[in-house]
């Protein structure tokens, strides 16, 4: 009686399909996300980019004129250029994506979609137009 | 000779088989069909072995969920007219396990539903002589777009992360929990946030969004989890001030 357990009406033998790797190249939405989820690198990357530069600030005005001088190698400017499409991207991806996350409600009513998305593409430019003119009139 | 359509359709027969094969049907092309209507055509008149779950035919009772061109949907709400042209492809319902041809075993939905109380709870009972409980339009509203769902699975099928991770309690679950904490009359929030804030819960969910676009009812099951994410996190800061308590 060694015989293996075979197809009984009482003991189904499923069928199980294994998630293939690359299963994020089936669905053009599953590629969007597996980007968006990559732009978290280049997050990070500017985040100790931001972290190096107040270290040499700290370390005095010959380091941070060394810091100057190693942003401007082809290598970082070509680094930060691809680190600035991502981050784009990250940020459109997240504010297009706020209002399903966000309900607000305003009287009983919720607000619209596209006002939530609006406010916050608003403050992104308010806070990019105020970064600029500090940065413009130093 | 009328026009006709093919369906290429996924056949499971565990006493015969291993592994899924494809079979090919040639059906009637009608305009108003559905291609739960050509399955059952297939059924009726060419091959009564053919296995797949449907009842209402009308997007009411979430049953006949399958795999159409590689998306998930009603079988019953996909008309064959507006299929692209070539053999339309059904496939069972993805990341289930399949018991025979298009019929998937949905035991794993089920007792993670259960876990996270799909019922109104409360602390103690009003007494029936105090009447029902009131519930304002408002208050209605709060919830009532996650009440929609019918248990179809289509976001289920459609969530990677479930896929991948398959201890993951998944959309229409925590959906479901939702629609019962946004109800005025429940009381149970507490206890069902225990349950959606352990690993398998709410944070798995990275926010693919595919659950959404799934839904045939609209109840944004990426919405009630993400707003779900925002309450446990704010709860989570309330617990950290000193007067917050736990």
């Amino acid at each position: 009686m060694s015989a293996p357990a075979g197809y009984t009406p009482y003991h189904p033998r499923w069928y199980r399909r294994r998630v293939s790797v690359w299963w994020w190249l089936e669905s053009r939405s599953y590629a969007g996300f597996v980007l968006r989820e990559l732009t978290s690198i280049f997050v990070a990357f500017f985040a100790l980019v931001l972290l190096w530069q107040v270290r040499s600030l700290a370390q005095g005005p010959e380091a941070y004129s060394r810091f100057l001088a190693r942003l401007q190698t082809p290598l970082f400017l070509a680094l930060n250029g691809v680190a600035l499409l991502f981050l784009l991207f990250h940020s459109v991806t997240w504010f297009n994506l706020a209002p399903t996350a966000m309900v607000v409600r305003l009287r009983g009513k919720r607000v619209p979609d596209l006002v939530i998305a609006g406010a916050n593409y608003a403050a992104w430019v308010v806070l990019s137009a105020a970064v600029a003119a500090i940065l413009l009139r130093g | 000779m009328p026009p006709t359509v093919s369906l290429a359709v996924a056949r499971y027969r565990p006493e015969e088989e291993s592994e899924p094969s494809v079979q090919t049907y040639e059906v009637p092309f009608r305009k108003d069909w559905v291609v739960l209507d050509a399955l059952n055509y297939i059924k009726d008149k060419l091959d009564g072995s053919l296995s797949f779950r449907w009842s209402c035919r009308m997007g009411v009772c979430g049953s006949c969920g399958m795999t159409v061109n590689g998306q998930p949907r009603l079988t019953c709400a996909s008309f064959l007219s507006a299929e692209p042209p070539g053999p339309i492809r059904v496939e069972p319902l993805r990341y289930f396990p399949v018991v025979r041809d298009l019929v998937v075993d949905i035991t794993d939905f089920l007792t993670k539903l259960k876990k996270v109380k799909p019922w109104i709870v409360r602390q103690e009972e009003k007494p029936l002589a105090e009447g029902e409980y009131l519930q304002t339009p408002d208050q209605l509203d709060a919830y009532k777009q996650f009440s929609m769902c019918i248990n179809c699975l289509l976001c289920y099928s459609a969530c990677p992360i479930y896929g991948l991770e398959p201890t993951f309690i998944g959309p229409a679950a925590i959906a479901l929990a939702q629609r019962y904490n946004q109800d005025s009359r429940d009381e149970g929030s507490a206890q069902r946030l225990e349950i959606l804030s352990h690993h398998d819960g709410m944070w798995q969910c990275t926010f693919v969004g595919e659950c959404t676009k799934a839904c045939p009812k609209h109840v944004d099951p990426a919405g009630a989890i993400q707003q779900y994410k925002l309450t446990s996190a704010t709860h989570w800061f309330k617990t950290l001030l000193p007067w917050g308590g736990r």
